[in-house]
């Protein structure tokens, strides 16, 4: 086969969430042919159930299309879809640099959005041709001229060939296909005599094939039977089988070549001997250098996550494990409490990470789980000169020890009508935000800028914003150093035990605001039990807040005769059933739902 | 009248085969039995005794005050009957109405005074608690009552609005006392009736000394029974049953249900509970082989500093604070 390597177009699709990225990719896999129509369930890049249903993408996924354009010539079209959220902004950041181009969707009517706006900087970054694309533009709400206008004057794209259409409808999709074609250049330098350099930018685990992993070939090329070298991590192994992605699924090839987008496998078990961002070159014949941007993702929000039902201990780990082998960024460990039992401590990339598998881990894998409230990495200075990181409050030390702490804060975004201004600000101050900058991006809309702490927004900050906002705010964050704080581990105490599982870091300013809502968010969610319980709310032994759970009165059969022994008997083994969603404290029952209701304590607002 | 004498006769001659033990006690209840007749008691008795081997039978008739008569209870003590149950309920003339009952506390005083004629002092009469205006005064109107009258066996209940009732639809326009005073009138109904020698014997019951009701205790003590009449329940042979509950059809083809296994080791501890003497580590062993996991005794020892249980060496019982709750503290002890 005669390869064209200026015919070879690698794009990937930003955009901000539900802008219509998924449904675009959709009409371009149809109008190449490259999917069946009758095969098309909406949506097929997102495979995973969870993804589609929050119209999100998790993993990045690649595709290979064949476009006869109009000007007569066959191109090789790489489509390479990435997560759309800014938990795996790293991801993206791969993705963006297998690519020479990048379609950026906006919504015709919502416009310029967070995640518009951090892709396209991103996408700058990585120096990627944008393709302007207004999508949406069959809804009543459509103002593609004032949207074309706002990208022009925001991101400085010239939109005067920027398609307008209708991923829903499929209004002009082919114009997309030709403004590909002709603005996103082909892959520069695809030398295939170089020493092999190929950029990892995902790879999934295949039960059959052990892990696919997925890369951009930049120089030389790679055949079945070499032997393989991962330049970060040094892992080697023999190539099994080389090929692209098509919608259909795995087509192998003889060997992959300098410019294009493929797979391989090499029986590898695990995803995490393919890291994203490593570069794949070849025993015989090394790259001297790696591709740049390579780095180590480190989880940044921790939470304990333990089985409901302790005897799911094990189906838990097997979980994690299996979970583990398609997430690198995923981490567990095993951790025991006191008030739970058994579980594991788990690192996420940030709070939509952590969401992500605790709802993958209940649906795909059926088990009910206990969250603890999550954390972040803070930095706990000792007067001995030593620093721990800690990221349970169970391993905050004594605080006589405690030279200084600090806390990770982040750059954070917020963009939104500017009649939610008051409200965003407010909220920010709320959380410790130190405000930065407000830029307005057109008469009523507003870029606000705050450095806030990575604690405050893990504490539901997105659902506070979005019931502030109506949901019209977007938001987006990055965190850029650790800042010194004071802060403070604080404890609940159920009838004067401190229930481990439930306490937490918190900066002191906030410890009393914070422990007055979390005892009167128990009380409300403890029911009344045989005997008056105390909550307390500690900060060592001085408690901050207190309530009280009064004592059940009254819960009697007044009369058992011959006839009510069975109704006895049921309502007795209701009790038993009832009792299983209860966690057993000492003598105290707490129901689930408190863990739950403590986690969320801000919705109110 | 005479097909359901008929109907009954005929379940009692047919059951016959499968009771192997001795009968010490008969009791006529659920409903008005006093309805029946006197002659037709004595007949059931009769028929009993024909069939089965009686010990000395303590045997009880629920009686309406209303509806009793000299001769009425002439039949009865001639027949056998050395038991009677009355329903009073209140003391107080709105609150009975309230509940629907007509016969006024004269009616009692009578009936008691005929009783007594007829040899029956063994009277049973009983009270609720948390009735629509009721006060910790009108409860106590009825506790003087009571002890004032010769009687020897009272229970008191707890009012519950259930689904189905006449109360549950509109049991928001009833001034009900809350559930506090309810608590409080029933420890403080416990505490009066223990002062003039009812003592307590289980949540609902309360006895002078040996006038515990016979018949009741079988069914506390998890033992076998056997019922007979629409939806009366058996516990026999290890299996509980209840007759079918439609009136015609036990008329003419009486059959019986099946409700389960009985007399399982949670079952018997679950009865136990109700009663003041609670659950004996011997007694069990003397029904099951072996004692009851001491778990329910660690358990219990946590409920004690609370004031809910009693734990002995050998027993654990419920005190009448943990009577109030006893619900959740088998659940908790058998959990």
């Amino acid at each position: 086969m005669n390869k064209k390597k200026e015919n070879i177009r690698n794009f990937s699709i930003i955009a901000h969430i539900d802008h219509g990225k998924s449904t675009l990719a959709d009409r371009l896999l149809e109008l190449t042919n490259s999917v069946a129509k009758r095969d098309m369930s909406q949506q097929i890049l997102d495979d995973m159930d969870l993804e589609r249903e929050r119209g999100i993408t998790i993993k990045a996924h690649a595709v290979k299309l064949d476009y006869k354009a109009k000007d007569g010539e066959t191109y090789e079209l790489n489509l390479i879809d990435t997560p759309g959220h800014v938990d795996f902004n790293y991801e993206v950041s791969r993705s963006l640099a297998a690519c020479e181009g990048a379609v950026l969707i906006i919504d015709a009517s919502q416009g310029i959005e967070a995640q518009t706006l951090a892709n396209t900087y991103l996408a700058l970054d990585h120096d990627l041709e944008l393709v302007p694309v207004i999508n949406k533009i069959d809804l009543p709400a459509a103002e593609p001229d004032r949207v074309a206008a706002e990208v022009e004057d925001i991101i400085g794209l010239d939109c005067s060939l920027a398609p307008r259409v209708s991923a829903k409808t499929g209004e002009n999709i082919e114009q997309v296909l030709e403004r590909i074609v002709a603005d996103i250049p082909a892959p520069k330098e695809a030398n295939d005599n170089a020493p092999l350099k190929a950029l990892i930018f995902d790879s999934v685990y295949d039960n059959y094939k052990g892990v696919i992993v997925y890369v951009r070939v930049v120089e030389g090329t790679l055949k079945a039977g070499e032997t393989m070298l991962m330049m970060a991590t040094g892992a080697q192994f023999n190539v099994v089988e080389v090929g692209y992605m098509r919608a259909t699924g795995l087509e192998p090839t003889d060997v992959l070549s300098a410019g294009e987008v493929g797979y391989i496998t090499a029986s590898i078990k695990t995803v995490r001997d393919a890291k994203v961002g490593d570069t794949v070159t070849k025993i015989q014949n090394q790259a001297k250098e790696p591709l740049p941007g390579y780095r180590k993702v480190n989880p940044m929000v921790f939470c304990g996550v333990y089985p409901a039902d302790g005897a799911d201990y094990e189906a838990l780990r097997d979980a994690l494990e299996k979970l583990q082998l398609n997430d690198a960024s995923l981490s567990y460990e095993p951790e025991t409490s006191g008030a739970l039992g058994f579980g594991f401590r788990c690192g996420f990339l940030g709070l939509l990470h952590l969401e992500i598998i605790q709802e993958r881990l209940e649906r795909e894998y059926n088990l009910d789980l206990v969250t603890t409230v999550p954390s972040v990495v803070y930095y706990i200075h000792q007067t001995d000169g030593t620093v721990v990181q800690v990221d349970n409050p169970t391993h905050y030390p004594e605080q006589a020890v405690i030279d200084y702490c600090e806390e990770p804060i982040t750059n954070a975004h917020i963009y939104s009508p500017a009649e939610y201004v008051g409200a965003i600000m407010e909220l920010c101050q709320e959380r410790r935000g130190v405000f930065k900058d407000m830029k307005y991006i057109t008469t009523d809309r507003v870029d606000i800028h705050y450095e806030l702490p990575l604690n405050e927004i893990i504490y539901d900050f997105f659902d506070a914003l979005k019931s502030r906002t109506r949901g019209y705010a977007s938001f987006d964050y990055e965190i850029f150093e650790y800042r010194r704080s004071t802060l403070q581990k604080v404890d609940v105490l159920l009838n004067g035990d401190i229930i481990d599982a439930l306490s937490f870091i918190i900066h002191s300013e906030k410890a009393m605001g914070r422990a007055r809502k979390i005892a009167e968010k128990l009380k409300e969610h403890i029911p009344r039990q045989m005997f008056e319980i105390p909550i307390q709310v500690a900060i060592g032994s001085k408690v901050i807040a207190r309530e009280t759970v009064k004592a059940m009165r009254k819960d009697v059969l007044a009369k058992c005769y011959g006839g009510d022994i069975t109704r006895k008997k049921k309502l007795l083994e209701k009790q038993k059933e009832g009792k299983k969603r209860m966690r057993q404290f000492g003598t105290v029952e707490v129901p689930q739902e408190a863990f739950m209701a403590v986690l969320k304590l801000d919705g109110d607002n | 009248m005479d097909s359901y004498l008929k109907a009954v006769r005929c379940c009692l001659e047919e059951m016959k085969a499968q009771v192997k033990d001795k009968i010490d006690t008969i009791y006529f209840g659920g409903g008005t039995p006093s309805f029946f007749g006197g002659e037709r008691i004595k007949t059931v008795i009769d028929c009993i005794k024909e069939n089965y081997e009686l010990v000395s039978p303590e045997i009880t008739v629920e009686c309406n005050p209303s509806s009793v008569s000299d001769e009425f209870f002439r039949i009865h003590s001639e027949a056998g009957v050395n038991r009677i149950s009355m329903g009073m309920q209140s003391a107080v003339d709105s609150e009975r109405k309230s509940l629907g009952r007509i016969s006024g506390t004269e009616e009692i005083e009578k009936a008691i005074a005929l009783l007594k004629k007829h040899g029956i002092d063994n009277i049973s009469l009983d009270i609720m608690l948390g009735v629509p205006g009721q006060t910790m005064e009108s409860l106590n109107e009825s506790i003087d009552f009571l002890i004032s009258s010769d009687i020897k066996h009272i229970s008191a209940y707890m009012l519950k609005i259930e689904e189905g009732t006449p109360f549950y639809k509109i049991q928001d326009s009833l001034t009900l006392p809350d559930e506090d005073t309810v608590s409080k009138m029933y420890l403080h109904t416990v505490k009066r009736l223990a002062e003039a020698g009812f003592l307590q014997y289980e949540i609902s019951n309360f006895a002078k000394d040996g006038f515990e009701s016979r018949h009741n205790l079988h069914y506390w003590r998890d033992e076998e029974y056997l019922g007979v009449g629409p939806s009366a329940h058996s516990f026999l042979n290890g299996k509980r049953f209840y007759f079918e509950r439609n009136f015609k059809s036990f008329l003419s083809s009486p059959f019986t249900i099946d409700d389960g296994e009985g007399g399982s080791e949670e079952e018997y501890i679950m009865l136990a509970l109700r009663l003041s003497e609670g659950l004996s580590k011997e007694r069990f062993k003397e029904r099951f082989g072996r004692y009851p996991d001491n778990i329910i005794f660690e358990r219990a020892k946590e409920l004690e500093k609370h004031g809910l249980v009693e734990v002995t060496e050998e027993t654990v019982s419920l005190t009448p604070e943990g009577f109030l709750l006893s619900n959740t503290i088998i659940g908790k002890l058998l959990d």
